[in-house]
């Protein structure tokens, strides 16, 4: 069951990925993107990440993607089709991207046995069995890791002003 | 139970894909849609380690890798608008400001 999922979700997020990088229209490119990430949002669900997945639902498709469909609406889509989509030098970069891919696929590959089930002989402290996987993130998210939440309060804060300031008329 | 080099794969594929997206298109917005696309395979990665161990840290890490990402949109989008208002274009081949 859980194989057959992985299978089909991999097979989508991949076809969606593909279509992302190739699409001729940015508006189409964006959905394709969207649905790659609803893909990715059914593997934390999968992976028992429920918190993972809703933030990815609601801050990646509800918010990042729709800032990203305001500013192709912006910037005019009309005169973007009519022109080349990739650049001079793509066949490079497809190769390029192909030798990176078999690189990382052989050195993942190489290195199973590190990541197979008999190695981790002794699990991480499980709280999943008595609270529920939001309460056990956000603990950790105001104990353990409470300084790098605060700055990444702060990077959000610094980016919101940036974002303000550099749309602005003058600039 | 699917093992987890299963995923690393998978994760592998998608962020070659992104790498391919960043370095043919010209298209800032397709090209800041790839990068997104690469922080969401290191997501998978995070979260396949994080139940592959028992440990939610994995899951902490990969909110923040979603707040980063979500504070390099919005500046790479303002960026995009300045740029527009500017230049007139989002295409990477004619913008070329810094060159001497």
């Amino acid at each position: 069951m859980e194989a057959t999922l992985f299978y089909i979700l991999a097979t989508m997020l991949v076809v969606f990925a593909i279509l992302t990088v190739t699409a001729a229209n940015p508006v189409r490119s964006a959905v394709y993107l969207i649905s790659a990430l609803l893909s990715m949002a059914g593997f934390f669900f999968l992976l028992e990440a429920e918190f993972v997945g809703a933030v990815q639902i609601l801050v990646y498709v509800g918010g990042i993607m729709v800032l990203f469909l305001f500013v192709i609406m912006l910037v005019s889509v009309r005169d973007m089709e009519s022109q080349r989509r990739m650049s001079r030098q793509w066949k490079t970069a497809l190769v390029l991207g192909i030798v990176l891919s078999c690189e990382l696929v052989f050195f993942v590959v190489q290195g199973a046995q590190v990541f197979s089930a008999d190695t981790v002989d002794q699990p991480f402290l499980n709280l999943e069995s008595q609270t529920g996987n939001t309460e056990t993130v956000g603990g950790l998210l105001y104990s353990t890791y409470l300084l790098p939440f605060e700055i990444a309060s702060i990077l959000l804060l610094v980016a919101m002003i940036a974002a303000v300031v550099l749309t602005q008329k003058r600039l | 139970m699917v093992d987890i080099t299963h995923y690393l794969v998978l994760s592998t594929i998608v962020f070659s894909i992104g790498v391919v997206g960043v370095l043919t298109r010209r298209n800032v917005i397709i090209i800041l849609m790839s990068i997104e696309l690469m922080l969401n395979s290191v997501n998978l990665n995070l979260v396949a380690f994080s139940d592959r161990l028992q440990d939610p840290s994995g899951q902490v890490f990969a909110v923040f890798v979603i707040t980063v990402a979500a504070a390099e949109a919005a500046v790479g989008l303002g960026i995009i608008i300045a740029l527009f208002r500017n230049k007139e274009t989002v295409n990477v081949d004619e913008i070329d400001l810094m060159r001497g």
